[in-house]
């Protein structure tokens, strides 16, 4: 089943139209799209709805292999469509770590078996990632996987030399490398909050936002170097973002993600000591907040991406310095961003699908998603109501964890339907078997 | 009164009240038998994730004296263990329908988040680097012991700031009663967002320790710096940190010769010759050994308005 008429949606760029696909593409766009259709094609009433390119998600932990009792790729892939993801790319910090080829091709096999949206593999920058021998960067590029970004996530790579050569050797494939940018002798091993007066306050160590900064800086420097490409994962400061912008400002292939609970969630939340909210980097105060908000609307961040963690309850259900990091993210990206920065103006709905879709796609180097909405282009697309209100309830996510931030929440503008390469994946909150 | 989680849980009147419950009990102290009926059949567990004999005991005496089933429970529950989490670890202990569970961990916050857990009070007992509120308490019982009213009186605390809930404990509660309190140590032991947070609260900051003792302050609270710290890069050696900021000889004649009345305080155990001297902590001026014996006095007061408060109004 991958034909299918989209009836009445505001598609970018073209206002009110219908949307033909056929055989996983679209075949035409307009008043002629209906004319087009054959009879008995399966109709999709969009009235009200917006359709954009699907989302994809440059920063997303699963879980498989090693901790399945708190997602699946299977279960994570639900949650995805759910959120109106075409692709999301799978962090390497599972257990074993995706150092390998082999590593690589199985997650891409259990993406490919769950069937919802495409599960494209990150490769770890370093064996294990222990910081200190490369993975085998070109044999996982290599491999069916094709992996491209690569990532120690969850650690930074903290030493220079080992980033230049990860650096050097990515370029000869265009490959990029996805830094967690935080110093580890900046923090010391406990540090759980962003350090300020707050974490003074409650006597939680501190991560201070120069030791995102310095490591941003160096990496820009190293990419100017080598001449590769580098991009930041979840930049949480406004320090950090001022030099992203230098970076850019200077031609250096700098490419930078933000994740939806550092643009919406303040560090004042932690004073109740709520591990829900442990995230790492930690929620910032107001001001990086704001710098933040404006350096998407303005395009110095190239992408939205939910550092989608989820935990099992009793990994979460420690004194605070001993829980776990991460939040869910998938299922509520859309309404955050779009309840944030569109329906407040500060975006328009074509920047968002640029950080959502297009601009992700491109950092990942994905050519069959973010696409136009025109004939000729894969049928990999997302409905979205933008008026729809939503009130986020945990008990309903398809993930395995309930770790969500937004539990209760009130948000405007909710994801529709999903489709990947024209199949239905998921609709008004179920995903759809394929 | 349901939980003692943090000083800042309590007002004047609240203090004032606990302080006044103290000096009650601390008569019982001195009779020949130190028994009160009033937590007959309530039950008090101990729940000690890290050795602190000092405090433990004093709680498990105070809960003793006033007839209270006191049990201790000593767990490993380290900060970087992944076995039964503490919400488990706290249930389990709950689900015996005690009446109070006085809490002492190393993860800030701990009190706090068993709080939500269990139906019993919560005392905070020591949670890691955030507070610690009966050993405020019993500093404000001590120095008033002394002092009289600490209304308008001149604290200063000195030493690792940084990682002491005593001192975050007793800034709150000395600046309820009145105090006006100065904060002394190197940029290094400061807490973060130490400037902004004192503009609030009415804290002074100082890195000069002669400059404060030489303005003769009421009260000088020395704290004990960890040995674990002296390797930390937060200063660079033992020798450096009593020059800067150590209770000497010198300085303690120093602090005499500003203010004859002046006392000392030290949460204990101290570090001889390193943070105090044995001059400072054998002096005429010291409470140290006032501190302990109020302890038992003040753990009495706080569980007694926290387990029997009420009932024996009625
Ligand atoms: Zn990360």
């Amino acid at each position: 089943m991958s034909d299918l008429l989209i009836r009445g949606a505001d598609v970018l760029g073209e206002g009110t139209a219908h949307v033909l696909v056929v055989d996983g593409r679209i075949a035409a766009v307009g008043a002629a799209a209906a004319a087009d259709a054959p009879s008995g094609v399966e109709r999709l009433d969009a009235d009200g709805l917006t359709l954009l390119p699907g989302f994809v998600d440059l920063h997303t932990h699963l879980r498989e292999p090693g901790r399945e009792d708190a997602e699946t790729i299977a279960s994570g892939s639900r949650a995805a469509a759910v959120g109106g993801y075409t692709a999301v790319l799978a962090m390497a910090n599972t257990s074993p770590v995706t150092d390998t080829a082999e590593a690589a091709e199985r997650i891409l096999d259990l993406g490919r078996a769950a069937g919802l949206v495409d599960v494209v593999p990150i490769g770890a920058v370093t064996k294990g990632l222990e910081g200190h021998e490369l993975a085998e960067l070109g044999l996982m590029h290599r491999s069916r996987a094709r992996v491209s970004v690569f990532s120690d996530d969850g650690h930074c790579v903290a030493d220079g030399r080992v980033m230049r050569r990860a650096l050097e050797y990515v370029r000869a494939f265009g490959g990029v490398v996805s830094q967690h940018s935080q110093d580890p002798a900046l923090a010391g091993p406990q540090a759980c909050c962003h350090e300020g007066e707050l974490s003074g306050r409650l006597g939680l160590p501190g991560w201070p936002p120069v030791a995102e900064a310095s490591i941003i800086a160096r990496d820009a420097m190293l990419a100017r170097h080598t001449r590769s490409r580098v991009h930041v994962a979840h930049v949480s400061t406004a320090e950090g973002l001022d030099v992203v912008r230098w970076a850019k400002a200077q031609g250096i292939a700098m490419t930078a993600e933000v994740a939806p609970h550092h643009l919406a969630l303040g560090t004042e939340l932690l004073s109740g000591y709520d591990p829900v909210y442990k995230v790492n980097p930690p929620l910032r105060p107001t001001e990086d907040q704001e710098a933040l908000r404006a350096g998407l609307a303005d395009g110095s961040i190239d992408a939205v991406a939910t550092d989608h963690a989820p935990h099992a309850r009793h990994d979460k259900e420690h004194a605070f310095v001993d829980a776990a990091f991460g939040m869910l993210g998938l299922e509520t990206a859309f309404s955050v961003v779009h309840d944030l920065m569109v329906r407040t103006g500060r975006m328009s709905m074509a920047d968002l699908a640029r950080v959502m879709s297009t601009g992700p796609a491109a950092v990942a180097g994905l050519t069959g998603h973010g696409r136009p909405i025109a004939a000729g282009e894969p049928a990999t697309l997302v409905l979205v109501d933008p008026t729809a209100p939503v009130t986020v309830d945990r008990a309903t996510s398809q993930s395995l964890s309930r770790n969500t931030p937004w539990h209760g929440a009130r948000l405007t503008g909710a994801v529709h339907t999903t489709i990947l390469r024209g199949a239905v994946t998921a609709r008004e909150g179920e995903p759809t078997a394929c | 009164m349901r939980h003692l989680l943090s000083s800042a849980d309590l007002t004047r009147d609240d203090v004032r009240m606990l302080l006044a419950t103290a000096a009650e009990m601390h008569e019982v102290q001195h009779r020949d038998v130190k028994k009160l009926p009033t937590l007959r059949g309530r039950t008090i567990i101990n729940l000690f994730f890290e050795d602190s004999t000092r405090t433990r005991s004093s709680f498990e005496i105070a809960g003793k004296w006033m007839s209270a089933d006191t049990i201790n429970i000593t767990g490993k529950g380290s900060s970087t263990s992944k076995g039964e989490s503490l919400r488990d670890t706290v249930m389990t202990i709950d689900a015996m329908s005690v009446d109070c569970v006085v809490i002492r961990h190393m993860a800030s916050g701990s009190a706090h988040q068993v709080s939500q857990w269990v139906d019993a009070s919560v005392v905070n007992a020591g949670d890691g680097t955030h507070e610690h509120p009966t050993q405020a308490l019993l500093d404000a019982y001590t120095m008033e012991q002394r002092l009289g009213s600490l209304e308008g009186r001149r604290v200063a605390i000195v030493g690792d700031l940084t990682h002491s809930r005593v001192f975050r404990s007793n800034a709150i509660t000395l600046r309820t009663l009145g105090a006006h309190v100065t904060l002394v140590a190197p940029p290094t032991l400061m807490p973060s967002g130490i400037t902004a947070w004192a503009a609030a609260d009415g804290l002074e900051l100082t890195d000069d320790l002669d400059a404060v003792l030489a303005s003769g302050p009421d009260a000088v609270m020395m704290l004990r710096v960890q040995r674990e710290r002296m390797s930390g890069g937060f200063f660079p050696t033992p020798r450096e940190y009593t020059v800067g900021f150590g209770l000497t000889r010198e300085r303690l004649r120093a602090l005499t010769a500003a203010n004859p009345e002046a006392v000392i305080c030290h949460p204990g155990p101290m570090n001889r010759g390193l943070e105090i001297s044995a001059d400072a902590a054998d002096a005429a001026q010291s409470l140290v050994l006032d501190q302990v014996s109020a302890g038992v006095a003040v753990r009495m007061a706080v569980l007694y308005h926290l387990l029997a408060g009420e009932e024996v109004a009625a």
